[in-house]
């Protein structure tokens, strides 16, 4: 139990590593198609929530094992500069995770963005505030306000999400566990060691989320 | 087209059997899970403090460890503590427990944790004059739960449950690590053989999104049924 959490403390930074990555690139794909939620063109917004259906309805799992095993099958990509990237699973990984999360973001965003009371808009737009500056000044500070609980759950999840790593070869924290429970045939002591780092990070991501509550709320 | 043809020369068949395999694993799973959400939503509602402190354990620590790793503990696990404890009643043999059975516990578990956080946000949304005016009514608490909390209760859980059912449905996915042939095993295993992962992973994500659909269309009947009169 105690020879084990060194190595699995190792590992927890390419959790993190992962878990980082995924939330950066997946934030701005989200706002991203927050906002094509949001255009009142059709097509648009039929695309932008046929998006968030798809990977919101499906596995990770699954959609791991698209881009790692399944696009590698495409001749044409391993001729283009792509597959440099796509040949890792690191990269593999963090593609799939950020296009999960950009989803599940991009719905919390959409409805952080449409709780916002017209008003308030309206107000700006009276005041001669031009739409850009009531859109990064006005709207989004306080949809980030609206959707911090949910964000939080998210981060929480995709933080467990990143144990499916180790299902594309990654030694991510879960990929280790795994690997000295099968060497070891000790299953209950390194699940209690990695069990409780994640529980650990669980702990450490509601509080900060709590303190950014607390910080941006409206009193 | 000729990949998915039922019979031997395709994988239409087994893909078929597969989906009914991760319906029949969800469902056990999800049902698992309820029996858990009986026995440790009171516990997280009591005012004893140790029985909370066992709810909140029980949420607490399923709710913030990966999926994967309960599966692990219960995959590696499972059959040496059934040994442990059929070895106290002098059984000695090696006892190997199947995978479906693993699977569906340790999901179960999973959707248990999640259950329980619904149960108990619904029966605290109850008004509180509901739980008195049925004790100055006389009702004894049996009936009092099944006659006035339940019915209540489920209207206000069912679209939070419907949301735990798509999660037990998304996780029966990682039950493939322990060799039970669900969808996604099954697309693993046509994969390796035809070389084509990217057409039958592919065909996989479309089965669960056909899951998801078929299963939202039905709760959202199991809604409005439970809705009458509100």
């Amino acid at each position: 139990m105690i020879t084990s959490f060194p190595k699995l403390l190792a590992a927890t930074a390419i959790t993190l590593k992962l878990l980082s990555a995924s939330l950066f690139f997946g934030l701005f794909l989200g706002l991203f198609f927050a906002i094509l939620r949001l255009n009142k063109n059709k097509f648009i917004n039929k695309f932008a929530y046929g998006y968030s259906y798809v990977f919101r309805g499906t596995p990770l799992l699954v959609q791991i094992f698209i881009i790692y095993f399944g696009l590698g099958q495409i001749e044409y990509l391993r001729t283009t500069f792509l597959w440099v990237i796509l040949k890792e699973p690191y990269w593999c990984a963090i593609i799939a995770f950020t296009l999960n999360t950009g989803a599940y973001t991009s719905e919390i965003l959409r409805s952080a963005f449409q709780t916002i009371k017209p008003g308030i808009v309206e107000a700006g737009k009276s005041l001669g505030i031009s739409n850009k500056i009531i859109f990064y000044k006005i709207q989004i500070p306080i949809a980030i306000r609206q959707s911090l609980p949910a964000y939080g759950n998210e981060i929480i999840l995709m933080m467990k999400g990143t144990s499916l790593a180790s299902t594309v070869t990654l030694m991510d924290l879960t990929g280790v566990a795994k690997y000295i429970i099968s060497t070891t045939f000790k299953p209950i002591e390194v699940f209690i060691v990695a069990g409780g780092i994640y529980l650990f990070m669980t702990f450490i991501i509601h509080n900060v989320i709590k303190y950014l509550e607390k910080k941006y709320s409206f009193q | 087209m000729e990949l998915l043809a039922f019979g031997k020369s395709g994988w239409g068949d087994e893909l078929f059997y597969a989906t009914l395999m991760t319906i029949a694993v969800s469902v056990t799973a999800m049902f698992i899970g309820f029996f858990f959400a009986l026995i440790f939503t009171p516990l997280k509602l009591s005012k004893h403090k140790f029985l909370n402190l066992i709810g909140n354990f029980y949420t607490t620590v399923i709710r913030g460890v990966p999926e994967l790793l309960v599966i692990y503990l219960f995959f590696f696990g499972g059959s040496g503590a059934i040994m442990y404890v059929a070895s106290i009643f002098g059984y000695y043999e090696y006892i190997e427990i199947n995978a479906f059975i693993t699977g569906a516990v340790a999901i179960g578990i999973i959707s248990g944790a999640y259950s329980t956080e619904v149960f108990r946000g619904a029966i605290q949304s109850i008004d509180k004059g509901q739980f008195e005016a049925a004790k100055v009514l006389g009702v004894n608490k049996f009936v009092q739960f099944y006659k006035i909390i339940l019915p209540q209760m489920l209207r206000l859980a069912i679209p939070n449950l419907s949301n735990v059912w798509q999660i037990t449905l998304k996780d029966t996915s990682l039950i493939s690590v322990t060799g039970l042939v669900e969808i996604m095993r099954q697309s693993y295993i046509a994969a390796g053989s035809t070389r084509d992962p990217l057409f039958f992973y592919s065909f996989a994500a479309v089965l669960y999104l056909l899951l998801t659909y078929v299963s939202m269309k039905l709760i959202n009947k199991l809604e409005a049924r439970y809705s009458r009169g509100y």
